[in-house]
């Protein structure tokens, strides 16, 4: 993890649902924030745009279901058609069908596949996780903090802004606020 | 998880899906106040992980082997007459040229059938914001899975040459090409099938993804905890995967509900485009959803009902669930009821005598059993879940579900055979009896079902974990 950031550990979802607004709100720059679940309102209150996944299902299952009605079409009128007791070759609402469930195939499987290549999903992933227990209980902030160079009067590093961010994590019951960095508490806990 | 759907309760429903939060709070309180909690026992998020990890962490229990052994028997009985038909032929089924599909097609509908109430659970319910479905939803999705799984056997078996199955599929070959015929119910019956199964596995899939990392972290070390490692793809419930998962959740979910009422529609069309009394009739779509829908939550109570004894999950799967999927039977019964009651008043009222004869010949002919085990089964059983005391007892429901099960596999049997066996013409009709290979068949894949969920109960979560955790302060 970067020498600049630092993590809130909190142990409720109102807890860290507050603690992000108001660590917005004093202008500090939420990284990430890992939680054993979806908390609701939680994207909102960080500031994340809403996805637009909802366009790879929508352009891919719509262009898969014109393309297999197009093949249906091809193959039944043109590439070998077979007179069926006399029914239209290109009988059309036979194809909807088809149409439709190669379309849900289509839209699904890419939706998936783009949330794995956007979230960066693998097979085999080494996890990067800011908390052990962040899959467990626990919700944890990670907050990015400028780096001062050279000497301040806390000490190397330690800008006013870590001060901040400490003191709302505190505030909103955070039961550990590391101020040096991820690694090390990583470890302790 | 999904909450960004199920955000709050009825009463945000009005409000756009991402509402603030102290709406969701007030709401939440709210809801404290005029139900009860989801999850009994006032679990904390670290309880649920323990409850629900520890089944999975230590050894089988012998009322696990008890269950498993068994179930692994009936499977390999199965399998013993699966192989022998295959060497000697389907005429060793006890169909004839007049009954061509009979406990093949039967069993096909039934475990098609079943597997609905997985989707309904997993993406109709969750479209509806119902909540306490986070409690069913993982083990109603593998439900689906298996059942899928074994419906497909059935028509597959049936071709004789079941190597050759790929030739249903649509593929350039050196015949022609001669292509698959896209008109046929029985294709669409192909896609429908298979685009199910794939879609409910992905949409499964994907709700495990956050619980095998709580597995992961959970084990530290070992092999099970490096297959865990490797299937939960490095996720680490950050806040942007989180929101994009959601998303994608919601459009599944979309995806899949369309697609369960498409599926068991396109089994219907099987019968409903052909023209024989019986089948030829615009009511079955419909009628055979609701069937679907019907049966296949009547087993998910059977197996809910056995994993809350055995598995010690009562706060988890709480009377309140049970009563609302009772609920869910009850509503679905009056809907399958109806569509009887409609499809023989069509049928007299017609004045078409073929119409006519079909009906009276159901509920009065040769097999006029399986017709009044089918009406007991389906139409009067479900009347007890009138009463809440009635829904609430573990018992009461148990039996229930396991007649439904009975008198929805009857349901099938009574349109597929007794249509078949009186035709047009006196002078094609014929009886049908089943041989013992087609009742091993049967038999076997029951085995085959149950001993794939009782692997899935061994080996994966059987709660989704994420999602409760998700609604617990509700």
């Amino acid at each position: 993890m970067s020498s600049g950031s630092m993590i809130g550990v909190f142990t409720s979802q109102e807890d860290v649902l507050a603690a992000v607004r108001r660590l917005r709100h004093e202008g500090l720059v939420i990284a990430d924030v890992q939680t054993p679940y979806a908390v609701h309102g939680l994207d909102q209150a960080a500031g994340l745009r809403r996805t637009r996944l909802g366009w790879v299902t929508g352009i891919v299952g719509l262009s898969a279901a014109v393309a297999m009605l197009g093949f249906q079409t091809w193959v039944s009128a043109a590439a070998w058609p077979i007179n069926v007791g006399g029914k239209p070759f290109a009988s059309t609402p036979a194809f909807v069908p088809v149409m439709f469930e190669v379309g849900v195939l289509a839209g699904g499987l890419a939706t998936v596949l783009a949330l794995f290549v956007v979230c960066r999903l693998y097979p085999g992933k080494q996890p990067s996780l800011v908390h052990p227990r962040v899959t467990d209980d626990r919700f944890v902030v990670l907050i990015e903090v400028p780096v001062i160079k050279g000497p301040t009067i806390k000490g190397p590093g330690a800008g006013p802004d870590r001060a901040l961010a400490a003191s709302i994590c505190r505030a909103h019951n955070a039961i550990e606020v590391s101020t040096d960095g991820v690694e090390e508490v990583a470890d302790a806990a | 998880m999904a909450d960004l759907a199920l955000a709050g309760s009825a009463s945000t429903a009005t409000t756009a899906p991402i509402s603030t939060a102290p709406t969701s709070t007030a709401s939440s309180a709210a809801n404290r106040s005029l139900r009860p909690p989801l999850i009994a026992g006032g679990k904390t998020p670290s309880e649920v992980t323990a409850d629900i990890c520890q089944p999975l962490e230590r050894r089988a229990t012998p009322l696990w082997w008890a269950a498993f052994l068994p179930s692994l028997a009936l499977l390999l009985v199965g399998v013993a007459a699966v192989t022998y038909q295959i060497r000697t032929g389907i005429g060793t089924w006890g169909l004839n040229k007049t009954v061509g599909w009979a406990f093949d097609i039967t069993n096909f509908v039934f475990w098609v059938g079943i597997g609905h109430a997985g989707t309904l659970i997993s993406a109709v319910l969750f479209l509806l914001r119902q909540r306490w479905r986070t409690s069913v939803n993982r083990a109603a999705e593998a439900m689906t899975l298996f059942a899928v799984m074994c419906a497909g056997l059935f028509p597959i078996i049936h071709m004789g040459r079941p190597w050759l199955a790929f030739w249903m599929l649509p593929y350039p070959n050196a015949r022609g090409s001669l292509w698959v015929n896209f008109r046929s119910p029985l294709l669409w019956d192909v896609f429908a099938v298979s685009v199910y199964f794939t879609i409910s596995l992905v949409f499964w899939y994907l709700g495990l993804v956050p619980d095998l990392a709580t597995l992961r972290d959970r084990l530290q070390k070992g092999f099970k905890q490096r297959l865990y490692a490797f299937a939960s793809l490095g996720w680490n419930g950050s806040l942007k995967t989180w929101q994009r998962y959601e998303m994608v959740y919601l459009l599944l979910a979309g995806l899949a509900t369309p697609l369960v009422l498409s599926v068991h529609s396109i089994v219907s069309f099987d019968f409903a485009t052909s023209v024989l009394p019986g089948w030829h009739t615009t009511i079955l779509p419909p009628y055979f959803v609701a069937g679907a829908i019907f049966s296949g939550m009547s087993m998910v109570l059977t197996l809910m009902i056995i994993a809350r004894v055995t598995m010690r999950l009562k706060a988890y799967l709480t009377d309140n669930h049970i009563d609302a999927m009772a609920k869910i039977v009850l509503v679905t019964s009056m809907m399958v009821g109806f569509a009887y009651a409609t499809e023989f008043f069509t049928a007299l009222y017609s004045g078409n005598e073929y119409e006519r004869f079909a009906f009276l010949n159901r509920a009065l002919g040769p097999f006029a059993w399986s017709y009044w085990i089918m009406v007991s089964c389906n139409v009067l059983t479900p009347q007890l879940f009138w009463w809440r005391r009635m829904r609430r007892s573990l018992p009461v429901v148990f039996v229930a579900s396991i007649l439904i099960n009975i008198g929805m596999w009857f349901e099938r049997f009574v349109i597929i055979v007794i249509s078949l066996s009186r035709d047009f013409l006196p002078s094609s009709w014929a009886g049908y009896t089943p041989t013992w290979i087609e009742i091993a068949t049967l038999v076997g894949s029951f085995g085959l079902f149950f001993t794939c969920f009782l692997l899935f109960c061994r080996f994966l979560p059987m709660i989704a974990m994420a999602e409760v955790k998700g609604v617990l302060s509700s």
